[in-house]
C-alpha cells in the first residue's frame, strides 16, 4: 500500500507540473507581449484548467481514502 | 496487499478517466442543454450506483433473514446508508443541472417527485431501525422494510416516471437513454469510466465504514 501511495503522491506532483507549466508558458507569452490565447492550459475556453482543478480535488480525495484505508488496516492488524 | 486492493486502484484509474474524457471528449451540440449534457457522466452516474447499493443491501438484509448472521445486517445497513448518499447527491446535482435548462431548481417533474420518495422511504428505514432497541429485533425488522423499501423503489423511480409525461428524457414510454440524447463516445465514458469508477469508489467508502464497525464490535467484546 505504501508503494501505492507514494505513486499516487508522484502522480499529484506530475498534475501540479502540468498546471505549473501551463502558468509559465502563459507568463512567457505576457512578456513577449504577443497574446498568444489559445495555447497550452489556455486552449479551448481554458477548459484545461477545469480539469487540472478536479484532477488535482480527486488525487486529493484519493489520498485521504488512501490513509485512511491503512489506518483502519493497522487498527485490524494491531487488535487481532 | 495488491491483490486485495486491485479494485480501488481500478475505481482510480476510471475516475480519473471519467473527469478528463468527460470534460475533453466531444459531445452531441443540443439546444438547451449545451456542455451540461457531460453532467450524464455525473449526475446520472449517481442514481446508477444509488442503484447498485440499493441492490446490495436487499440482497445482504435477506441473507440476514436467511441465515440470521449480524454481519449480514451490518453490509445492509452501510450499503444503504452509501446508497442513500449518493441518492441526495443525485437530487442536489439533479436540480443545479434542472435551473439551468429547466429553469427551476424544482419543478415538481414526475421523476424528481418519485425519486424525494423513494429517498424518504429508505431514510424511514434508520429511522425504523434506530427506533428499536433490541438489536435483534431491530436487525429483522428492518431487514423485512429492507425489502419493502426495494419493492417500493420500482414505481417510485422506474415505472411512474416513464409512464406519465416527464421532463427528464424517458417519459411517456421512450427509452431514456436512447440514441438520440446520446452517442457512441458519449456512452463508453458512461459505462466503462463513470458508472464502474463511481460504484468502486463508493464500495471502497462502504467497506472502510464496515471494517471499522467490525473492528469496534471486536473491541467492545475485548474491553
Amino acid at each position: 500500500m505504501s508503494g501505492m501511495y507514494r505513486f499516487f503522491l508522484r502522480l499529484f506532483f506530475s498534475v501540479a507540473g502540468i498546471g505549473m507549466a501551463g502558468w509559465l508558458q502563459a507568463q512567457d507569452s505576457l512578456q513577449s507581449e504577443k497574446p498568444q490565447m489559445a495555447d497550452g492550459m489556455r486552449a479551448s475556453g481554458k477548459i484545461y484548467v477545469v480539469v487540472a482543478v478536479l484532477l488535482m480535488i480527486l488525487t486529493g480525495i484519493f489520498i485521504y481514502l488512501i490513509r485512511l484505508d491503512r489506518k483502519i488496516s493497522r487498527l485490524e492488524k494491531n487488535n487481532k | 496487499m495488491l491483490r486485495k486492493n486491485w479494485w480501488k486502484i481500478l475505481s482510480i484509474i476510471f475516475l480519473f478517466y471519467t473527469l478528463t474524457a468527460g470534460f475533453l471528449g466531444r459531445v452531441p451540440v443540443k439546444p438547451i442543454l449545451n456542455e451540461t449534457i457531460r453532467n450524464l457522466y455525473f449526475h446520472v452516474a449517481m442514481w446508477f450506483v444509488m442503484m447498485i447499493f440499493f441492490i446490495v443491501s436487499v440482497i445482504y438484509s435477506i441473507k440476514y433473514l436467511r441465515h440470521n448472521l449480524p454481519v449480514d445486517d451490518m453490509y445492509a445497513v452501510e450499503y444503504a446508508r452509501t446508497g442513500i448518499v449518493f441518492g441526495v447527491l443525485g437530487l442536489l446535482t439533479g436540480s443545479v443541472w434542472a435551473k439551468y435548462t429547466w429553469g427551476d431548481f424544482w419543478s415538481n417533474d414526475p421523476k424528481q417527485l418519485g425519486a424525494a420518495i423513494a429517498l424518504l422511504i429508505y431514510l424511514a428505514y434508520f429511522v425504523l431501525r434506530n427506533s428499536l432497541t433490541d438489536l435483534d429485533k431491530s436487525a429483522r425488522i428492518s431487514a423485512v422494510y429492507n425489502v419493502f423499501a426495494f419493492a417500493m423503489l420500482f414505481p417510485t423511480i422506474w415505472i411512474i416516471p416513464r409512464l406519465v409525461e416527464s421532463l427528464h428524457p424517458g417519459g411517456m414510454g421512450n427509452p431514456a437513454l436512447n440514441t438520440k440524447d446520446i452517442d457512441s463516445r458519449m456512452r463508453v465514458i458512461f459505462y466503462f469510466g463513470a458508472i464502474p469508477g463511481w460504484a468502486l469508489l463508493g464500495t471502497w467508502i462502504t467497506t472502510l465504514r464496515i471494517r471499522l464497525q467490525i473492528f469496534s464490535l471486536n473491541h467492545e467484546r475485548h474491553v
